[in-house]
């Protein structure tokens, strides 16, 4: 199992979570993981739509209070 | 013994928090119980905000610059000595020239630089304004340009997140002032799937592309340009052509704070309201080298500048902390070349942009003189 980097995003309306995210893939390498905490809403759907888009692999969401946590899995 | 604060960094939000220190520990630095030392790579201070107006004409080279000596105060010990080692278990910066300065505080405010070399391709084939050579040789680009397919490319990170926008609005009122507007096209890309990472941004955007006929494709990551082919090919993998490309190459922070072992990708891991460092508590973070997820902006690092600023000079008159960073951020948006609106926010209340105005421009094009009155402190 890779290694996984938290990013928590919460309450960041600029440049909010899936720039977060696709700012911090670009700092891993394959295989590594990494995990975003995310208060807007949005994100459990747009990161995963782009993750998939892109050809990354989802790792897993969990609803927790007040936020998700969506990790991702670097796959290229 | 005097207390040491050493500033790593000369740029916006050191030379802030230089000037701002001084006017407030006057007393104790006239005694010798406070020196403040400022450590940066150049005796040049850049209005990096002005070189979004170089390519268009609207702004002199020599009114981006000022001697970093005379901006900052006389008080200020300042040395164009890079440093290359931040060792903060041992309270202690190693400069390029040899010297080693201790500290009792530091404050690292390395900032951030464009890597196009990191995308294939792109720096052969893609323009850029975010630092002078590129902006000059935009300029040129557009001076010489006759019509055809215009590429605003958007990567991740970048520091001044409505510049993208920005520079399309201008680039339309540009072409459409000599006469090409209909014989160009302008394609914006953005990586997200919508026009701008804030969502009230990209919901006033929308329309107002649609409203000029600029196109946009969302979810594009660069991956590669060719240079000879004149395309451009996302992560996503849409390929586009293009007769000129004006890309937002993607930043990473200073090579000294990898070099320290203080953040990958340059980024400095820093408490959100502190601004001290993760683990610290004698080093601040200040401006585009933290990994807070807000905006990497001038007006970020300015506000953050002074909380740290608030907080130094009463952690070392008083023994105890001034305030928290509350998030704010201010960012003007140039809606062309002679409108412009604005937003801010923080970390509770989302942005609202307002209806672009030339009032608000001119208040801007005030703000691009002004700003040397913010950097020496008194704004």
């Amino acid at each position: 199992m890779g290694k996984r980097t938290k990013i928590d995003a919460r309450g960041a309306f600029c440049p909010g979570p899936l720039m977060e995210l696709i700012a911090g893939l670009k700092l891993i390498e394959v295989g590594d993981e990494i995990e975003v905490w995310s208060s807007d809403t949005g994100s459990a759907k747009d990161i995963p739509e782009w993750v998939a888009k892109v050809g990354h692999e989802m790792a897993g969401v969990e609803h927790c209070e007040g936020y998700d946590s969506i990790v991702v899995r670097k796959a290229k | 013994m005097a207390k040491n604060i050493v500033i790593v960094g000369g740029g916006l939000a050191g030379t802030i928090v230089a000037n701002g220190l001084c006017r407030q520990l006057g007393e104790p630095m006239r005694s010798g119980e406070v020196v403040i030392t400022v450590l940066g790579a150049t005796n040049t201070h850049l209005y990096q905000p002005g070189l979004l107006y170089l390519p268009f004409g609207r702004f002199r080279e020599t009114d981006l610059f000022r001697n970093q000596r005379k901006v900052l105060d006389r008080r200020v010990n300042f040395y164009v000595d890079p440093v290359k080692n931040i060792d903060v278990e041992n309270n202690k910066v190693a400069t390029e020239s040899g010297k080693t300065f201790d500290y009792d505080y530091v404050v690292i405010a390395t900032g951030s630089r464009i890597r196009p070399e990191t995308v294939p391709g792109m720096e052969e084939g893609a323009h850029w304004f975010y630092d002078l050579d590129g902006a000059r040789k935009l300029r040129d680009a557009l001076c010489h340009f006759e019509g055809g397919k215009v590429v605003v490319n958007v990567n991740v990170p970048h520091k001044c997140p409505v510049a993208p926008l920005e520079v399309v609005f201008m680039l339309y009122d540009f072409l459409a002032e000599r006469g090409l507007g209909d014989k160009s096209e302008i394609l914006y890309t953005y990586p997200i799937g919508r026009l701008h990472s804030l969502e009230p941004v990209a919901a006033w955007a929308k329309p107002e592309f649609d409203k000029y006929g600029i196109k946009y494709e969302t979810f594009f990551n660069t991956k590669e340009i060719d240079p000879e082919a004149k395309t451009i090919t996302s992560e996503e993998g849409s390929t586009l052509p293009y007769d000129l490309l004006i890309t937002i190459p993607p930043h990473t922070g200073a090579q000294v704070v990898e070099d320290s072992d203080l953040g990958a990708g340059g980024w400095v891991p820093t408490e959100r309201e502190t601004l001290l460092r993760e683990g610290s508590t004698n080093v601040f973070v200040v401006g585009d080298t933290t990994n807070i997820p807000i905006s990497k902006a001038g007006s970020t690092a300015h506000f953050e500048a002074d909380t740290i600023v608030d907080n130094l000079a009463s952690l070392v008159m008083e023994g105890c902390w001034a305030r928290q960073y509350d998030g704010k951020v201010f960012c003007f948006v140039e809606t062309g070349l002679n409108s412009g609106t604005y937003i801010w926010f923080n970390y509770t209340t989302p942005p609202n942009p307002g209806p672009p105005s030339q009032m608000i421009h001119w208040f801007k094009l005030a703000y691009n003189r002004l700003y040397w009155l913010s950097a020496r402190g008194l704004l």
